[in-house]
């Protein structure tokens, strides 16, 4: 089964993250990144599909050069190739423009039987790019899977809900989206970590996948993000003086802000 | 609430860039690792003194730990600096993890790789790299550590014939991994000088009770080896070892990842008490805002960072194969000597509450206390440098 998972480079969720001034985009540059915390979860999935059975992992990401990291991570987790889409006029895509070019690098790499991704990434927390990839794929996208079984020609995903847990068939090829409940992701070993240098990455432009620059970027954003703020520093919390009525404090805060 | 603008010790050398992306993925994956699989029980095991030791064997091996420098035979072939920063991360948790993972890679598994027989190499490294084998070395004797020469465990031949069969006969002490090993490297004379043996541990006549009533390195097997008439093959003898050449250079590796182990146990340290001083109140300020405290941070902040520095440095050389064993010298003297100087240190700044497993600076401390003298003690060292400097040799 060959098996295509789109993955992120993101700024470190523990690290100072910011904006770039000048165009009100994520500062992908100045901060440090790594694979979307989120991604690994498909990630692992991949590999555990491969492992009980046959056929390749390839991951895809679409980034500026450091995004390179986050496949190393994967590959190093034990993916055999990695693609890598990068040109300066994808800077500031918006989801759209994303999934454009995920679909087309995927045509390139060759249509795979499934396509995984995380649920989100954890710097623009949107989580629309599986199903608009699916969509421009022409796939079944099953999404927030927190447990999938492959079949030979469908799978089988449960889906948690409020309510209920759902569970959905699709037929395959299809595309699906893992939760961080379906897994507990590997950490790379050091064979893994050895073998990754010598695994095949791909470097391709828009040109390479049939893209102008007019179809991606910030000008070609449906949305875009018009001012930023920093969030202000957290307030210091209110300290209770226990003069034998402590109980009775605490009882009224809580009980005016409506959590008793 | 420490301010977000603060440092830790080693972003204050800025050491991380002096470390290329390969070495800190193997880090990195040590440290997550040991986050979820040893951290969370470090204070039980050296509480009770009992540690699920093949288990964690096992958990080792699949990351890659054991024998993780060496090639082939199912090792990973790091560098020798990613050994080390291992070691660095595996000592942060304990000193008796890492001990467990440098007498398995660097003392038994170094010793079959380097001195043993094709056959040998293949019987028992790749059982030992996955952790399904365990390994222990066998060198030092009650009365004899600093002077190995003078050995009794002696080694006979049993007629005068090649392919004749060895009688061991002698006692090793302070052998880590001893009670849960499988295969014992154990050096031994011979009419014909030293020379080294695989015991298979099931042989008639080995025995390895544990050593009881340890103060440190509670988190490690360590047991004494008896051997009485133990009977082996001809082949149970490393072919390629011949003197004390061959154990001294498999303590050379071991020592080697000690240079940056240390470090593991003065960073955990000295971190636990950067937290520590910035939450305990007193006289209503924090600890951390007190002249005397943030004196004794920076120095140890400093040797810290210089011992770091010292452990990159040795390790490029190792990684460019021009090490020499007086320079692994420097690099335990200072890195074990600074680091039990920082663990004690700490102690003092969290008070009484340093003297409990609830903080692992006591730990560390009494952890570091063996490693000082273990692996060539800070007085030999001294007196390997010495030598270099001076030409004359003081040992006796």
């Amino acid at each position: 089964m060959n098996i295509v998972v789109c993955v992120k480079y993101v700024p470190d969720t523990q690290a100072e993250r910011t904006f770039n001034a000048s165009d009100n985009t994520t500062d992908r540059v100045n901060v440090d990144g790594l694979l979307s915390e989120l991604d690994e979860y498909a990630v692992e999935e991949a590999l555990k599909i491969v492992e009980a059975g046959e056929g390749v992992v390839t991951v895809v990401t679409v980034g500026p050069a450091q995004a390179s990291d986050a496949l190393k991570k994967a590959l190093q987790m034990g993916a055999d190739k990695a693609v890598h889409v990068i040109d300066d006029a994808i800077h500031g895509s918006d989801a759209l423009a994303t999934s454009l070019v995920l679909a087309k690098a995927i045509e390139k790499v060759g249509m795979p039987d499934l396509v995984l991704t995380g649920m989100s990434s954890t710097d623009g927390i949107m989580g629309v790019v599986p199903t608009m990839l699916a969509e421009r794929l022409g796939l079944p996208a099953v999404t927030f899977a927190s447990d999938l079984t492959v079949g030979a020609d469908s799978v089988t995903a449960r889906r948690d809900g409020d309510a209920a847990s759902q569970t959905i068939e699709a037929a395959l090829p299809a595309l699906v989206s893992v939760t961080d409940q379906i897994n507990e992701p590997r950490y790379p070993s050091f064979k893994g970590i050895m073998a990754a240098k010598k695994k095949p990455v791909e470097t391709w432009g828009l040109a390479d996948l049939g893209l102008s620059a007019d179809e991606v970027g910030l000008d070609a954003a449906w949305t875009k993000v018009t001012a930023f703020e920093a969030r202000p520093p957290r307030q210091q919390g209110t300290i209770v003086k226990d003069e034998g009525d402590g109980g009775g404090k605490l009882a009224s805060f809580l009980a005016e802000r409506k959590f008793i | 609430m420490a301010d977000p603008t603060t440092q830790t010790p080693l972003e204050l050398f800025g050491t991380e860039a002096l470390i290329d992306a390969e070495d800190r993925a193997i880090r990195d994956s040590v440290r997550a690792m040991l986050a979820t699989q040893v951290r969370p029980h470090l204070a039980e095991w050296f509480d009770s003194g009992q540690v699920p030791a093949r288990e964690l064997s096992l958990e080792l091996g699949r990351l890659g730990l054991l024998g993780m420098h060496l090639e082939g035979y199912g090792c990973a072939g790091t560098s020798a600096t990613a050994y080390g920063l291992a070691c660095l991360e595996l000592e942060a948790a304990d000193s008796g993890i890492r001990s467990l993972v440098s007498v398995q890679g660097s003392l038994a598994m170094f010793a079959i790789h380097r001195w043993g027989s094709e056959e040998h190499k293949r019987q028992w490294l790749p059982r030992m790299a996955t952790g399904e084998a365990i390994g222990c070395f066998g060198l030092t004797e009650p009365d004899f550590g600093s002077n190995p020469a003078g050995m009794r465990t002696y080694a006979a031949r049993v007629g005068s014939r090649d392919g004749a069969d060895w009688v061991l006969s002698g006692t090793k002490m302070w052998i880590t991994n001893g009670s849960i090993a499988d295969v014992a490297v154990v050096w031994a004379a011979t009419d014909d000088g030293i020379r080294g043996f695989l015991v298979p541990t099931d042989t008639p006549g080995f025995s390895a009770p544990a050593i009881k009533g340890k103060l440190s390195l509670r988190a490690s097997v360590t047991s004494e080896l008896v051997l009485d008439e133990v009977r082996l093959p001809a082949s149970a003898m490393l072919p390629l070892a011949r003197g004390l050449s061959g154990p001294l250079s498999c303590l050379n590796e071991a020592r080697f990842g000690i240079i940056f182990g240390a470090l593991g146990a003065a960073r955990d340290c000295l971190e636990v008490t950067l937290d520590y001083v910035a939450h305990r109140q007193i006289f209503d300020k924090p600890l951390s805002a007190y002249q005397l405290t943030q004196a004794k941070l920076a120095d140890m902040t400093l040797e810290l960072g210089k011992g770091m520095l010292l452990a990159l440095h040795l390790g490029r050389l190792k990684d460019a194969g021009t090490l020499r064993p007086e320079q692994v010298s420097l690099g335990k003297l200072n890195n074990v000597r600074e680091s039990l100087a920082i663990a004690r240190e700490c102690r003092t700044l969290l008070g009484a509450n340093g003297i409990t497993v609830d903080y692992p600076v006591l730990r560390h401390a009494n952890n570091l206390e063996s490693v000082l003298t273990y692996e060539g003690t800070s007085e030999v060292h001294q007196l390997v440098i010495g030598q270099a400097l001076t030409g004359q040799p003081a040992f006796r």
